[in-house]
């Protein structure tokens, strides 16, 4: 029999019996950023395209949540410090290996724009919206003149918001559940697919809804794709990476996993929205609902599994 | 220079006088600490085999608690000591995930606190506390770039490993076997 | 059985009083006194924006350092108090002058700050009184409580004589408290020290070379090529020099040879581990001896030379083969002839360890008389690399008019058994505190410090019925252990960090002597124990035996006649004077006086004969357990000592609670999980008050569990301490007496397992 124990300094309240320092802030925290870069991108993208008329809510309508949800999320991470009064220290300097200074960075940029993209359609939002100040008047046409400028950086800067999303995790070689750099992708495509589901909720217009509904069942299938990768992976990896996705496989997380975000958050609405498609009428609340639970669950989850599993010596 | 300490695992008894020591000597508050000690049992009676080790922070040559720190608090310091500067530190935690050691824990003050290798007490030429107060004198301290000093002679003469290798930090914690 | 903490429940329930002296919950009268903030006073708020960087607390500040030694155990190492500029004491280091731990203090002299800053502490004196029949403690002011303690052993006095108040005692209180008794007129002064712990082996050595071992033990560790520890666990008890030494032996590879059931810390260090069947030492031990003689492998020089009776060990031990032990000890001969060897080759630079804690099984006195005559027969004492012969400071004693002689004294209360016992056997003071025909004198007041009885001495129920009998019990302590509980007074000692003591005379290879002057005022309203013992002598007319204001004044005395001073001390803590006594090893040239009857070395002891003791050890069987029962096995922590640190916030953040060690084999059998709790059920019924935690571990064997000693407090004063693990004492219902000394043999208990109290379980837990 083999048998590990701490003699002393350990398995005191405190620090054990895992150093679970992320509550349910870090898991929020990324959920939203994942649905605000899921979101811009798509407001972006087809402004991009040129398709402002046929895609409303894409556009206009559903980047309203974009701002809210950043900065609930910048709360939630505030909430997470433990050494609150020094969060301005975050700003002081760039630190390019540090993924979370990257995403200090990028939300810093990208939740003014995303503000002055709303911003820019509140005219068009709220019938007889005035901004009651010359100055912001001439900005607000500024604004609009340049928004395809805006559109493009906001491109690219939802694209590393998604990617950050999960970067945070994967960077961290000491935990080898989140050790994978399919993280990224897949919690990129997650916050996309989110954010197609916000879209697809809000939208009044038929083809639209067709578009986003089409959107939405690709992403979810990329999505399932990468999450095969990354338990494959991980089976293939060392002893530490087999033990932590055992986790998935019949260890504590295996119901939590399995049921709440492989078979409610995306297999369930896949195959409503595929029903919807061949010409069932099914609410749209319901797969939507599903698919931004199964996101959050999904967050929740890794970020709990992941701060079990450690380097075994 | 480059500061490491050994461990032999054949004298330490697991008597934990590092942790309290460590405790007292940098104001760690009771329930917290920088410093521990396992044991590992393998074998069935009658042949078993026991190892005690203390551990800490690796003070690691690749330390990805290092990098992953978004405001520089955790850095490297002469003699690649690894350490958090508190009034930097906004407690993220990020830097709490990153180690495989598990050496770093959140104070209650808010900033993250670790194993400094007795810095204060180096810098002034005495050993780190846990070294120090040791009653089976089974730790070394010293710097590796010195050819003459006691640690770079004991890895010289007998074999040691380190933990956890296979996470390519560099630990600069050896344990003598 | 009554629990102790069942009992206390009465005391809330307001019914009457069903003893005279109840189990008293102190906190009952729920005590007001504001706990000062403990180590752990920092937490919480965050800090200003532009703090300090990385260093410790303690950084820039200056920190003044008061020499002291320590107090956590009998060890007694030199060290420095640190004191902030706040008079907080932040850190106790170790003296590097002082031999006995050469500037490392182990884990317990680390964390002894935790005594000084524990909020649990005695505060004020306590006195028991009766209000609306119910039992309780009131708080009383010093002149009050001692002038209560002066006029009851006046009382006594009166009617029993002087020599009917004792004193239970352990650690530095113990020798102003024995000078007042003595002052007084009683010499009935006993520490559990003796019959539950080292005396056996100072009888067995006594009987064979004339003297005793003594504390700390004069083993040479550090010098040895081969040492045999017999259930000596050396690492797990932390007794630092010794600790130290070993290190060192482990590191110019001496040969370590540990017998022990269980996978001890020092086992596993060891070349050779004999995992022996428990209670069968003295088997192995007779098997050595007839091995190293048969085999022509003693030190034949030495015993020609130091010995007498070999002739007659030789016949005796003739039939001890290895073969013979093999079936009671389960030790493989050749095993048994490899480490014989081992020991033979390394003599005379052997030591055959005569252990601390060595009263299991109430023939302790044979066992260890047989490990010294393993020890003569290989030339190990007198020898470098074996005992040396230690040497004391001599420190002279503060004049005071001659003791008077009392009537009778602790010999008359062993009633004419234990003719060996050199020293006084708690258990038969507590006998004699019994109204019973069979004692000649009856004992009527205990005064105890610093030890906690039912923590220290097994039978509890026999000293329940002597607390019901007694007319005074005074407890002297710092703590609210479980002892204070059956006290009429309570007196609040200030810490060994709070006050002046004794000078330290550990003799050892050189003589030294340590000073322990105060790091910080007396907290609360607690008092160093010669105050306490000097005001109630002044309160008993005894003036003249207390001729000082302050306990300094003697210190600076006895210095001064020893040509240093208090003030030279202050700076040095410790100091080590030459030998004066010549060479500590023997000369084996020449004939050496040893004080044994003959003379030399007693291989065979003709004393024994006569008083109808085996001349030579001889093995019995000891009962085994029955099926469902395994042997209960005791030990130590390194980051505790007895019970006495169980509440210490710093040694309990490195332990809080100990565990029962259960084979992997057992546990299987009785269904238990690692990690979960467990009642102990003995096999006498007793069931421990509380749950403790199961480790299952193959460093245990199938017929027995071990523990931690020390835990499972049931004050709830103690609030780190209380209902944490299990409390062995409490266990041990069955004690073998051992006839030549009266020690308690304690390892001959056994116990069972019992789960289902899922209902007692969640009281503790809430």
């Amino acid at each position: 029999m083999k048998e590990e124990l701490f003699v002393s300094g350990r398995n005191i309240p405190n620090i054990d019996p895992y150093l679970n320092i992320w509550h349910w802030q870090i898991p929020l925290y990324l959920f939203l950023g994942g649905l605000a870069a899921g979101i811009l991108f798509f407001a972006a993208l087809f402004t991009i395209m040129g398709k402002e008329k046929e895609m409303p809510a894409a556009v206009k309508k559903a980047p309203i949540i974009a701002p809210i949800a950043l900065i609930l999320g910048l709360i939630a991470l505030f909430l997470d410090l433990k050494h609150k009064l020094f969060f301005w220290q975050l700003y002081t300097t760039i630190r390019l290996e540090s993924p979370m200074s990257w995403g200090a960075w990028v939300l810093m940029a990208i939740t003014p724009l995303s503000m002055l993209w709303v911003a820019s359609y509140m005219k068009e939002l709220v019938p007889g919206w005035k901004w009651k100040n010359n100055l912001l008047e001439s900005f607000e046409g500024f604004v609009i003149k340049y928004r395809l400028w805006m559109a493009w950086m906001i491109i690219v800067l939802s694209v590393i918001l998604g990617i950050y999303t999960g970067i945070l995790l994967s960077a961290f070689n000491a935990r080898p559940l989140w050790n994978t750099s399919i993280l990224g992708p897949l919690f990129l495509v997650s916050g996309m697919s989110t954010g197609a589901a916000t879209i697809l909720i809000m939208s009044k217009s038929k083809e639209e809804r067709r578009t986003m509904s089409w959107i939405d069942l690709l992403l979810i299938i990329v999505e399932l794709f990468f999450i095969t990768h990354l338990i494959m992976g991980m089976k293939a990896g060392s002893q530490v990476q087999i033990d932590a996705v055992s986790l998935f496989l019949g260890g504590q997380f295996t119901v939590s996993f399995w049921v709440f975000v492989i078979l409610l958050g995306l297999v369930f609405p896949a195959i409503l929205e595929i029903l919807e498609r061949i010409g069932y009428h099914i609410p749209v609340v319901i797969p939507v609902a599903l698919i931004l639970l199964g996101g959050l669950m999904f967050r929740f989850i890794m970020v709990e599994a992941g701060q079990l599993t450690r380097y075994l010596y | 220079m480059r500061y490491a300490m050994a461990i032999d695992t054949l004298k330490c008894v697991g008597c934990s006088d590092c942790v309290v020591a460590c405790q007292m000597e940098n104001n760690v508050p009771i329930g917290f600490c920088r410093d521990w000690v396992t044991e590992t049992v393998d074998g069935s009676y009658p042949n078993v085999e026991i190892e005690l080790r203390s551990e800490r922070c690796n003070h690691c040559d690749n330390s990805p608690c290092v990098r992953c720190c978004p405001t520089g608090a955790s850095h490297i310091e002469d003699g690649g000591i690894v350490l958090v500067t508190h009034h930097k530190c906004i407690g993220c935690g990020a830097c709490i995930q990153a180690c495989p050691y598990e050496a770093r824990y959140s104070h209650p003050e808010g900033y993250v606190d670790k194993c400094t290798f007795c810095i204060h007490r180096v810098r002034k030429g005495d050993k780190p506390a846990c070294v120090a107060v040791c009653p089976t004198k089974c730790m070394y301290f010293g710097d590796l770039d010195d050819p003459n000093s006691e640690i770079t002679n004991v890895l010289k003469n007998r074999k040691f490993k380190s933990l956890a290798p296979e996470a390519g930090t560099n630990p600069q914690i050896f344990y003598l076997i | 059985m009554q629990k102790p903490d069942s009992a206390s429940e009465h005391i809330n329930e307001l019914v009457p009083m069903k003893t005279r002296r109840d189990f008293i919950k102190i906190s009952a009268l729920g005590l007001g006194a504001v706990a000062l903030t403990a180590g752990s006073g920092r937490m919480g708020l965050g800090m200003p924006l532009f703090g300090k960087e990385t260093g410790p607390d303690n950084e820039g500040d200056v920190l003044r350092r008061v020499p002291t030694y320590c107090e956590v155990c009998f060890w007694k190492c030199a060290g420095w108090a640190y004191v902030n500029s706040e008079g907080r004491i932040v850190k106790v280091i170790g003296n590097e002058d002082d031999p006995q731990c050469n500037g490392r203090l182990c884990p317990r002299g680390t964390g002894g700050v935790g005594m000084v800053y524990d909020e649990d502490r005695l505060k004020k004196p306590l006195i028991r009184v009766t209000e609306n029949g119910k039992q309780t403690y009131r708080e009383a002011s010093w002149d009050e409580a001692l002038e209560y303690i002066a006029s009851k052993m006046k009382g006594i006095s009166e009617k029993f004589g002087p020599e009917s108040i004792a004193l239970f005692n352990h650690g530095s209180a113990g020798h102003y408290f024995t000078h007042l008794l003595n002052a007084f007129g009683s010499s009935t002064v006993a520490a559990p020290s003796y019959a539950q712990c080292r005396g056996p082996r100072e009888v067995g050595f006594e009987t064979t070379f004339g003297s005793q071992v003594g504390s700390p033990e004069p083993t040479d560790i550090r010098d040895t090529r081969c040492m045999v520890l017999i259930g000596s666990h050396i690492g797990e008890n932390m007794h630092n020099g010794q600790v130290q030494e070993m290190s060192d032996a482990i590191d110019k590879g001496a040969v370590i040879i540990t017998v022990d059931p269980r996978l001890s810390t020092a086992a596993s260090k060891s070349k050779y581990w004999l995992p022996i069947k428990p209670a069968t030492d003295i088997a192995l031990l007779l098997s050595w001896i007839h091995v190293l003689i048969n085999d022509e492998i003693y030190n034949k020089e030495y015993v020609a030379m130091h010995a007498t009776g070999f002739e007659e060990l030789k016949a005796a031990v003739s039939k001890y083969t290895p073969e013979w032990a093999y079936g009671i000890t389960t030790i493989e001969p050749e095993l048994i002839r490899k480490t014989a060897k081992e020991m033979a080759d390394a003599a005379p630079a052997v030591i055959v360890h005569p252990g601390r804690h060595v009263t299991w099984y109430g023939d302790d006195a044979q066992r260890s008389r047989a490990i010294a005559l393993l020890n003569a027969l290989l030339g190990s004492w007198g020898s470098r690399g074996g005992f040396f012969m230690k040497e004391g400071a001599s420190i002279p004693e503060h004049h005071h008019p001659e003791y008077p002689k009392p009537s009778w004294s602790w010999p008359e209360t062993l009633n004419g058994k234990y003719p060996y016992a050199k020293m006084s056997v708690t258990n038969a003071f507590i006998d004699a505190s019994i109204a019973s025909p069979e004692n000649k004198h009856q004992i009527h007041g205990w005064i105890i410090a610093g030890t906690n009885l039912p923590m220290a001495i097994p039978l509890k129920s026999q000293m329940l019925k002597a607390l019901e009998e007694l007319d005074l019990v005074v407890v002297v302590d710092t703590m609210p252990t479980e002892v204070t509980g059956y006290a009429d007074v309570i007196l609040p000692e200030c810490t060994y960090l709070e006050r002046y003591d004794d000078l330290r005379d550990s003799p050892h290879r050189v003589p030294t002597v340590a000073l322990r002057a105060p790091a910080i005022e007396p907290m609360y309203d607690s008092k160093p124990a010669w105050w306490i013992a000097k005001q109630i002598g002044e309160k008993l007319g005894l003036h003249a035996y207390f001729e000082y204001d302050d306990y300094k004044e003697v210190i600076d005395w006895q210095l001064n006649q020893m040509g240093s001073s208090l003030k030279e001390l202050e700076k040095t803590g410790v100091i080590v004077f030459p030998r004066k006594k010549g060479s500590p090893y023997l000369d084996n040239s020449q004939p050496h006086a040893f004080t044994t009857a003959s003379g030399k070395i007693e291989l065979y002891s003709e004393s024994l004969a006569a008083a109808g003791f085996d001349p030579v050890p001889v093995y019995t069987p000891h009962p085994e357990p029955e099926e469902g029962f395994y042997r209960l096995i005791y030990g130590r922590a390194p980051m505790h000592t007895f019970s006495r640190t169980a509440n210490n916030p710093n040694l309990t953040d490195l332990m809080k609670e100990n565990s029962v060690w259960v084979n992997p084999r057992v546990a299987r059998l009785w269904d238990l999980e690692n990690g979960a709790y467990t009642y102990l059920k003995n096999q006498d019924g007793v069931v421990s008050s509380f749950p403790v935690k199961v480790r299952i571990t193959e460093r245990i064997r199938w017929d027995s569990v071990y523990m931690v000693h020390g835990f499972g407090h049931s004050k709830k004063e103690l609030s780190r301490a209380f209902g944490k693990g299990a409390n062995d004492t409490e266990l041990i219902t069955n004690v073998m007496i051992d006839p030549m000394m009266g020690g308690t043999g304690m390892r001959g208990n056994f116990v069972t397992f019992v789960s289902n109290m899922d209902q007692n379980m969640k009281e503790v837990e809430s």
